[in-house]
């Protein structure tokens, strides 16, 4: 770990590991604070393993958003492990948003895994993105647990190709009355690249609300599935889902084209904007 | 007419899809910096012929030929038609996600300019504050995507646009604002080819066809083609057409026109509009006089 600024209201602990770093971050009950929480990681030589074990937890009506990034530009073999444990407290709001480089070799793997409870009132926000240099391997694994009256939304977006491979499994379990919960994907794969994305909510409560939604477009031989998983088990709750697979929409790759772009900008246009690039 | 003021010709345009003719000999010429209106009813083949031009997929011709400036688009590229100076505005405009508004106008520009983007927002009665930095996706209305697509094409500047039904839809422009639109697109030299079922828009036209179940039969002065569309033109019994279709789909070059529409009368005097209402409003029954 090269650096820790400290702000009043966020309690950081940083132990260092034999091959990366646990961290311990709480933030205290009603703070608020201007900036996002910047948190970086990388790996500069081109092999090795960087483990990193988190524990957020975000005191009760507070709102913290942070910003992360990953680089590993030289990367032939490493291997990037990310095991979190996430609370958002009670009338808590915390936005995670994680950005990945990587270089072209597409020899890097990439284990983020998270489990997040989020208490009544409380509002839970990760967008994970990875779409700048080759994936290499990606097990995307977050579950989250949303008392009475919380808000989820999980959001991973990645783009593949060579022979990367991507798997996201994305779990929302609606435990409380009026929970609400948002399982998005947005995946491009093309030449030999392959996608195997799991949307899960399940409504476990009356009124909670889920939707699953995964969009992957395919070019090339690469090769993509989606598997949409809703499951109820209260009458009164409603989980719905959708999930798109296929080529880029020949409507919008024509009117791109119509506006003089050729056929490989224009599924660039639409593929880099769908990643929210 | 001379040759050079031509910048679109349609040669005997032919199409069919799912064994069903739909463009049947199409010609049509569009006059450099004209409005040129295409009337047609609900399947008469606007909407093919404006997918035709632009060389759409799955609109290939059968045969026929499209021809920009003098130079043959028959068998071009989408995007190789567009850098000729062509271009569509889309019925029914797609949706981009993560595209704002900014981004998507300036696609088309050869200098992508800030300027010119907002100056295409207000020609379209958008206040570029609260949209340039929105997405072209579902969170706009229909109408709200239907004024960017023809923002889009303003902004662009080509030598021909195909605005297809551009007052269609809930929040759509108003007539007055696609003539206003137009007029500045015209200022600007753009020729416009505006595709619509609605009469009134040859206001806007310094010239107008008919088109009737893919062809057109008439041509002309905007305020008489409206008038044989407004008076003479009513959807055609489709098992009328039966043989001629399956003629066509065998053989499009050698069908000829037994069914309806009745080929184009040879004069204008025999098919001469009439305002009587309770008149047969049929090409294929031409007005008569009450006895």
């Amino acid at each position: 770990m090269l650096g820790l600024n400290r702000l009043p209201g966020i309690s950081a602990e940083a132990e260092a590991l034999p091959d990366g770093v646990h961290i311990r971050l709480q933030i205290a009950p009603g703070a608020r604070f201007e900036n996002p929480i910047h948190l970086c990681f990388g790996v500069v030589p081109a092999e090795g393993v960087q483990r990193i074990l988190t524990d957020f937890d975000i005191g009760a009506g507070a709102e913290v958003e942070f910003m992360a990034h990953c680089t590993f530009p030289n990367a032939t073999k490493v291997q990037h492990i990310m095991e979190g444990q996430i609370h958002v407290g009670p009338g808590a709001t915390m936005r995670y948003k994680e950005t990945h480089y990587h270089g072209e070799s597409g020899g890097v793997e990439v284990l983020p895994k998270a489990q997040v409870t989020v208490d009544e009132d409380g509002k839970y926000f990760t967008e994970f993105n990875l779409s700048r240099g080759r994936v290499g391997r990606m097990v995307f694994d977050y579950g989250v647990d949303v008392a009475a009256r919380g808000l989820a939304e999980l959001t991973a977006k990645a783009l593949g190709y060579g022979d990367d491979e991507i798997i996201v499994r994305e779990t929302i379990r609606l435990n409380g009355e009026y929970a609400r919960g948002l399982a998005k994907s947005r995946i491009a794969v093309r030449d030999h690249a392959h996608s195997d994305v799991y949307g899960t909510t399940e409504g476990h409560a009356p009124f909670a609300r889920g939707h699953v939604d995964c969009i992957e477009i395919v070019r090339g031989r690469a090769i993509a599935t989606a598997v949409p998983i809703v499951k109820v088990t209260d009458d009164r709750a409603m989980v719905t889902h959708e999930a798109a697979i296929g080529a880029v929409g020949k409507k919008e790759l024509e009117t791109l084209m119509a506006r003089g772009l050729d056929e490989e900008t224009a599924v660039d246009v639409i593929v880099r904007g769908m990643l929210g690039e | 007419m001379k040759n050079h003021e031509i910048m679109l010709e349609v040669k005997d345009l032919q199409l069919a899809r799912d064994k069903r003719a739909i463009l049947r000999g199409l010609n049509l010429t569009v006059q450099r910096g004209s409005v040129h209106v295409v009337l047609g009813l609900n399947g008469s083949g606007k909407s093919t012929l404006a997918y035709t031009l632009m060389g759409c997929g799955g609109y290939t011709p059968d045969a026929g030929a499209i021809t920009l400036d003098g130079v043959d688009l028959t068998k071009m590229s989408i995007t190789e038609r567009a850098q000729q100076g062509l271009t569509l505005a889309w019925q029914e405009p797609a949706r981009f996600e993560g595209l704002t508004v900014a981004r998507y106008l300036s696609l088309g520009m050869k200098a992508p300019d800030m300027t010119r983007v907002r100056q295409a927002l207000e020609a379209v009665a958008l206040n570029p504050a609260t949209y340039l930095s929105r997405y072209v996706d579902e969170s706009l209305s229909g109408g709200e995507r239907k004024r960017i697509e023809l923002a889009a094409v303003y902004a662009m500047q080509p030598k021909l646009a195909i605005l297809d039904e551009p007052d269609s839809g809930i929040d759509a422009l108003s007539l007055d604002d696609i003539a206003a639109l137009i007029h500045r697109m015209a200022e600007e030299g753009t020729t416009v080819l505006l595709i619509s079922h609605r009469d009134e828009v040859v206001a806007m036209a310094d010239a107008a066809s008919l088109i009737c179940e893919g062809r057109i039969v008439d041509s002309g002065d905007p305020a008489w083609v409206c008038d044989r569309y407004t008076h003479c033109c009513e959807p055609c019994d489709r098992r009328e057409l039966v043989e001629e279709e399956v003629a066509y789909v065998t053989n499009p070059r050698r069908v000829t026109v037994p069914g309806c529409p009745r080929p184009r009368t040879t004069s204008r005097q025999s098919c001469a509009p009439t305002k009587n209402p309770a008149a047969t409003r049929s090409f294929s029954s031409p007005a008569k006089s009450p006895a």
